[in-house]
């Protein structure tokens, strides 16, 4: 191709090479070519970076894009589509599609889509389990030679120790990571809002923080006897942090995410019923919050996911227990996530680690980097922007953000995948050359 | 001056100012109730719709009487919800329910929060008759109205909630109601039945009934709630509960000598408590029968734009 690409001026931060400096970064046939001070140079499509921070494209480890089988909420395109508006050049795609992503045709089919769309990465999750069902083992092998990068039964937390054990132990044989939504299901009774505060106020029927960490507790047990890299999805107690934290710096091969939401938001957001504050794990207390925050600071979570879970309107206009749990976040991450840096509760450096090399490095993935030789997926972000959630202008099918309304400052104002700029703010996405 | 709130969601909306607005309204309301000819004018050519979509005989048949006595033209529907997606939606019921221009929109839902969710997309005043675990405003309202026409000052008063907190609309309205107007609220039952971070509300938690009842001048037991149960077991059986929680003549000893028992209604006779205490001197639950027709049509004029100020009642 020989295509070529200059990206001049910015504050180029790279956490996975220890990268931070005002300079230059150089792109040829879709790969990192050079940073720092590249120099004159000509021929070369240039874009100008003065004033704006420039890192790897974020990566999402746990998004939910609904095709196949839920199109009206969001399809593989326009999932992508999201992604690239947040700056996101990698996604993750949880496999609870219908059918669910447990076998090769349907990991085949989301990528077909997604080489389709032409814009973001998008690396399916397949299922630990036949139908998401807790029993009867994937085709690990086959999957992973397919293009999953990692197993999990989503929303369908692996009830069975037995179970969850073999897993473990056969996924690892093809070093394939296992995730697992922790809730015990007999605790939980899939409570609508965290039992706390939330739940004294409104009457709803809730999940105690223990449901999770009961679970969480019993599988870093399982990576004790398996040893088997285990990555736990969306943990969101203090309790679950401190096992984390334990299971460490034990040695165990374990790693960690956190939801944007979970970050930003506590139980209060759900004194008014609104459905677009329900979500699985719920919301919990400021206690857990701060632990979250503590978790992601020091490393013992590694990775910061949005958990974009689309839903129409119909789906969300209902009784608050009735309401399906999610909410999306691709467009919304980064912005929400500078308001913590603006209150020094992260540092930047700290965060765009937690958004890039973290999650990179969970599952393995080739992204996230901006090493010589590495994809050229490359975000640049402008840290002063000021603007407004519009859930309308949302490129994702859906909007059911807990965020809409909000005052942002800051925001992805270019996304480049492969060598090429695929969004621009506030153009939008940008054709094929 | 109108009532300063379009819809009467829950008693957490409401000041202590709100509260006892409502009861005053309530208080000149009261005596229509006891003439010959019960029916005042003051709601002609208001519409009211009455949409209950939980099973309730006393709480409908208090707001009929209520639209009655006050010449409002009430309309009756009792739709079935399931959660299961099947028929119309919540919100459709309500905008065509809406489309026909009601006034005021009396609801009773299974799902905490459902007049909360109408009350962002309608635009007729909705009153809260009891919204799943969460909330039972009107009921916490008559409550607070009995024990006041028993003359007790709410700047004194003690009162122990007995029973099944945790899955109580009436209880959570009770002591936000209660602890607004001064009192100091007790709640007592096992541990099953009292979530924790009640204290968040006002209330003091205890385990031993009679500590709960120990010098109080009103116990309210809530009704156990066997259908509220979801398949969880919270107690052994009615039997134990009898015995550890249920008001009989000799724990009435441990209260103030002229304190007060209430209930919600209906009874569970023997298990929340026996019947001659049920039916004994102490005993006002006909008494929150009656208030609650006064109350709720004091609500009812409120919400449809009646001054508090100048209640017209003329016949």
């Amino acid at each position: 191709m020989g295509d070529s690409l200059l990206i001049r001026g910015g504050r180029l931060l790279d956490p996975s090479s220890g990268l931070d400096l005002v300079g230059d970064l150089l792109i040829e046939d879709g790969l990192v070519a050079a940073v720092g001070d590249v120099g004159a140079t000509k021929h070369l499509e240039e874009l100008d970076a003065e004033g704006l921070l420039v890192t790897p494209a974020l990566v999402d480890l746990h998004v939910h894009l609904r095709e196949p089988g839920a199109e009206y909420k969001e399809d593989v395109r326009t999932g992508a589509a999201a992604a690239v508006a947040g700056g996101f050049g990698t996604v993750c795609c949880m496999p609870n599609t219908s059918p669910p992503n447990d076998c090769r045709a349907v990991t085949e089919l989301i990528l077909a889509r997604a080489a389709e769309a032409g814009l973001a990465r998008v690396r399916p999750v397949a299922g630990i389990s036949m139908g998401l069902s807790g029993k009867g083992l994937t085709e690990v092998a086959e999957l992973k030679a397919a293009g999953a990068v990692a197993l999990s039964d989503d929303g369908h937390p692996v009830g069975d120790a037995g179970f969850m054990r073999r897993a473990l132990e056969y996924a690892s044989t093809f070093g394939m990571v296992v995730v697992n939504h922790c809730e015990e299901l007999s605790l939980s009774r899939r409570g609508a809002v965290h039992e706390g505060e939330a739940s004294t106020w409104t009457g709803l029927r809730a999940q105690p923080a223990a449901a999770e960490e009961v679970m969480l507790a019993r599988d870093l047990l399982l990576v004790g006897l398996t040893r088997a890299r285990y990555h736990a999805a969306h943990v969101s107690t203090a309790g679950s942090v401190a096992l984390l934290r334990q299971a460490k710096s034990d040695g165990l091969p374990v790693t960690a995410e956190v939801t944007v939401h979970h970050l930003l938001l506590t139980d209060e957001a759900c004194h008014d019923f609104d459905t677009n504050t329900k979500c699985n794990p719920p919301l919990r207390s400021e206690t857990d919050r701060q632990a979250c925050v503590a978790g992601v600071l020091d490393g013992t979570i590694d990775a910061v996911v949005t958990d974009h879970a689309p839903h129409s309107p119909n789906d969300k206009a209902v009784e608050f227990e009735d309401a399906p749990f999610g909410v999306i976040g691709l467009e919304t991450a980064l912005p929400a996530l500078l308001r913590l840096v603006e209150r020094d509760e992260l540092s930047l450096e700290v965060l765009v680690a937690r958004l890039t090399s973290g999650p990179a490095s969970c599952f393995g993935l080739e992204a996230g980097t901006l090493a010589p030789g590495a994809p050229a997926d490359v975000t640049l972000t402008d840290l002063s922007l000021r603007h407004t959630v519009r859930p309308e202008h949302f490129l994702s099918r859906s909007a059911n953000t807990p965020f809409a309304g909000w005052e942002m400052r800051g925001r992805a104002v270019t996304t480049v995948v492969g060598g090429r700029a695929v969004y621009r703010w506030p153009d939008g996405l940008l054709p094929h050359p | 001056m109108a009532f300063a709130h379009k819809s009467l969601l829950g008693i957490a909306q409401l000041s202590t100012e709100d509260i006892l607005t409502i009861l005053s309204v309530a208080e000149t309301f009261y005596e229509i109730s006891e003439r010959r000819i019960k029916k005042v004018p003051t709601l002609r050519g208001k519409t009211v719709v009455n949409l209950f979509m939980e099973p309730s005989t006393r709480t409908r048949a208090s707001f009929e009487i209520a639209e009655k006595r006050l010449s409002a033209d009430g309309i009756n529907l009792s739709p079935s919800s399931s959660s299961t997606k099947k028929g119309e939606t919540l919100l459709d019921t309500a905008r065509n329910l809406q489309a026909m221009h009601p006034d005021i929109l009396v609801m009773r839902h299974r799902a905490a929060g459902a007049p909360h969710f109408l009350d962002r997309h309608i635009q007729a005043a909705i009153i809260n008759a009891g919204d799943g675990a969460h909330e039972h405003p009107t009921q916490a309202l008559l409550d607070a109205f009995t024990i006041r026409r028993q003359g007790m000052p709410f700047g004194r008063l003690n009162v122990a909630i007995i029973g099944d907190i945790a899955h109580s609309r009436v209880a959570r309205s009770n002591i936000l109601c209660l602890t607004r107007l001064g009192a100091n609220v007790r709640v007592c039952g096992p541990r099953t039945m009292l979530q924790p971070g009640l204290e968040a509300l006002g209330a003091t938690v205890c385990h031993r009934l009679d500590d709960a009842l120990d010098g109080v001048d009103v116990a309210m037991a809530l009704r156990v709630q066997l259908e509220r149960f979801g398949g969880e077991a919270l107690l052994p059986n009615a039997r134990e509960y009898a015995r550890q929680f249920g008001l009989n003549r000799k724990r009435l000893e441990h209260m103030k000598p002229d304190g007060l028992v209430m209930h919600p209604g209906p009874i569970n006779r023997g298990v929340e408590m026996d019947p001659e205490v049920a039916d004994g001197e102490r005993s006002v639950i006909l008494e929150q029968v009656t208030s609650g027709v006064a109350v709720r049509m004091a609500l009812l004029y409120l919400m449809a734009g009646g001054s508090p100020d100048s209640v017209v009642k003329e016949s």
